[in-house]
């Protein structure tokens, strides 16, 4: 708890910055404009100006607020709250791809690091693959998987869904196979000792023990998809979803939408990212691994 | 049909040798050759799957053709390249990595930073910071600076973090020895704690990597002019182009693993005295 009130200085610092910032790089429209209506403004007026702009260069986080506020809380109280110009839309939209992809890459992860841990040909034939593979930007095929899958009539949630797969089973697949292969060679032996098969040693030793590395694994994964899910977004030609938000915003120069929606996304990855977090604080403690 | 035996025969052929090859004693030939054997044959299962389903190449084209294609239009990949990788993403890796590692010597030197930007920093590193690439185009025009930008923004936090954590890594032995010698703090930094955070700021050098290429690529997707990675594939997807769309994945893959390879190339010579990088026997 220490930690409080540096943290709050640093954010209420950032926070000062965006605001002085804003002024800094909205001035010289609110001068333009002002020139061109043949009025002089003062100091007071221009920042006021600053943080009034329809579309300004860097909207200030009050403008950021209610413009989520507006889409989110807003349409709610209308009773609209999946109508497609709210931000809960578009963040369920996002969400859903996150979460298949995230499952669907958990699975693969666990069950590539299982081959690898017990098969040597595929630990020394997959492994440098798979590594390699994260040297490669995958993020540049997303465009052309979204529209591959599209032509076999695959369209929707899962070409998404198999990007969001792809950045998040590396991450996985690492730590599970340093997990599963931390039991060092006396609790192996002391298994032998008791004549466990395979198949016990992998349920009661090798798998409680992958625990601790599985879930700092899963929490950046979680993470990697959500950035995967928000990338597939952006080829599909701006539709739905928080990517599409990103684009559309970036098409009409509406800077406002932008920001909030990237507030929002971060705010979904930080949800994300904590549910994670509380996951592994439960399942530690009721495995007795809590530190 | 022919294709598809011959395709099922490769893939037997590879996977036995490469059985036979993982029994043999691990030697530098064989953690070379079974990797490499192994993505040959997943190659020729590819070429042979799509030859022999004649698979339509708007779809998926074979190897062979990408490999054509790839040669044929090498002056276009090359200026491609040297606009994302060499103008974009290196020069936004250096900035960017440059910035986080003086950042962190600061907030290494005040603990009450430390506290403060170090959680926030781990945060920021979590969340999708991809998303500011369009407000980078916006800023910074549609040329290389943008995204250069845009991959500063996506490097900086990782290597903070790692760079931080590194700093610490000492011991208190260690650091109280350097106190006997009576070493001031730019000597215990620059003989000690430099050296010992090496490991870690490798660490960051090379997740920043991969994260370099990607931002300068996806944030062509907002807007560039008509030349580079992200440019190009876009627009040949677009245009149902895949052979070239692949050829230019090809490049990605290149310039990634040759990126990733200099970087783990430099961490060898600089940290020869590291557990992990001494040669076993």
């Amino acid at each position: 708890m220490k930690n409080v009130v540096p943290v709050l200085t640093v954010v209420a610092a950032l926070i000062v910055i965006w605001y002085a910032s804003a002024v800094a790089l909205n001035a010289p429209w609110a001068y333009d404009k002002a020139k061109r209506a043949d009025v002089e403004i003062t100091f007071g007026e221009m920042v006021a100006d600053t943080m009034r702009q329809k579309k300004p260069k860097l909207p200030v986080p009050h403008q950021v607020g209610a413009e989520i506020w507006k889409t989110t809380g807003g349409m709610v109280a209308k009773g609209r709250a999946f109508s497609k110009r709210s931000l809960i839309y578009h963040s369920w939209i996002t969400l859903s791809a996150t979460l298949l992809g995230f499952a669907m890459g958990t699975g693969l992860g666990i069950a590539l690091s299982v081959g690898i841990v017990y098969n040597r040909t595929m630990d020394m034939s997959v492994m440098p693959w798979v590594i390699a593979s994260q040297t490669i930007p995958i993020l540049a095929i997303a465009p052309m998987i979204i529209v591959v899958l599209n032509a076999i009539g695959i369209s929707g949630l899962l070409p998404k869904a198999v990007i969001s797969m792809y950045l998040s089973f590396f991450p996985v697949v690492v730590g599970m196979v340093k997990g599963l292969r931390s039991p060092d060679h006396m609790m192996v032996d002391q298994m032998k000792t008791w004549h466990a098969t395979g198949g016990q040693e992998f349920w009661k030793l090798r798998l409680p023990s992958s625990m601790p590395f599985l879930f700092p694994s899963l929490k950046v994964a979680m993470a990697a998809s959500l950035v995967g899910a928000i990338v597939g977004e952006l080829p599909t030609g701006a539709v739905a979803g928080l990517g599409a938000r990103l684009l559309a915003g970036s098409y009409y120069g509406q800077t406002i939408q932008i920001w909030s929606a990237l507030i929002t996304a971060a705010a979904l990855a930080a949800a994300l990212v904590g549910i994670i977090g509380i996951l592994q604080k439960v399942v530690l403690k009721r495995m007795g691994m809590a530190s | 049909m022919i294709w598809l035996m011959t395709g099922i025969v490769c893939w037997f052929a590879g996977w036995r040798a490469n059985v036979v090859l993982s029994r043999l004693p691990r030697t530098r030939g064989t953690s070379l050759a079974i990797p490499v054997i192994f993505g040959a044959t997943l190659i020729m299962i590819w070429e042979c799957v799509v030859r022999g389903f004649e698979i339509n190449p708007v779809l998926l084209p074979a190897p062979s053709v990408i490999a054509l294609t790839f040669a044929t239009s090498i002056p276009t990949l090359w200026q491609d390249f040297v606009q994302t990788a060499i103008k974009g993403a290196l020069s936004g890796y250096v900035l960017g990595c440059g910035a986080a590692f003086l950042t962190a010597l600061v907030i290494d030197r005040y603990p009450f930073l430390q506290r403060g930007l170090l959680p926030v920093g781990n945060f920021v590193a979590a969340l999708p910071i991809i998303g500011m690439a369009p407000i980078m185009v916006m800023w910074f025009g549609f040329d290389w600076q943008s995204k250069a930008a845009v991959v500063v923004v996506m490097v900086f936090f990782p290597m903070l973090v790692n760079t931080v954590e590194g700093l610490q890594a000492t011991n208190h032995m260690q650091r109280d020895l350097m106190q006997t010698y009576a070493a001031s703090y730019g000597q215990t930094l620059w003989r000690l704690r430099l050296p010992a955070a090496m490991p870690f700021v490798f660490n960051g050098l090379k997740i920043s990597t991969t994260l370099a290429l990607i931002g300068a690529i996806v944030a062509e997707f907002f807007g560039s002019p008509i030349k580079g990675m992200g440019f190009r594939i876009s627009t040949e997807v677009g245009r149902l182009a895949l052979d070239m769309v692949w050829a230019e994945i090809v490049v990605a893959a290149l310039a990634g693993s040759l990126f990733y390879g200099g970087v783990a190339l430099l961490e060898k010579v600089v940290t020869f005295w590291h557990p992990s990088q001494r040669q076993t026997r």
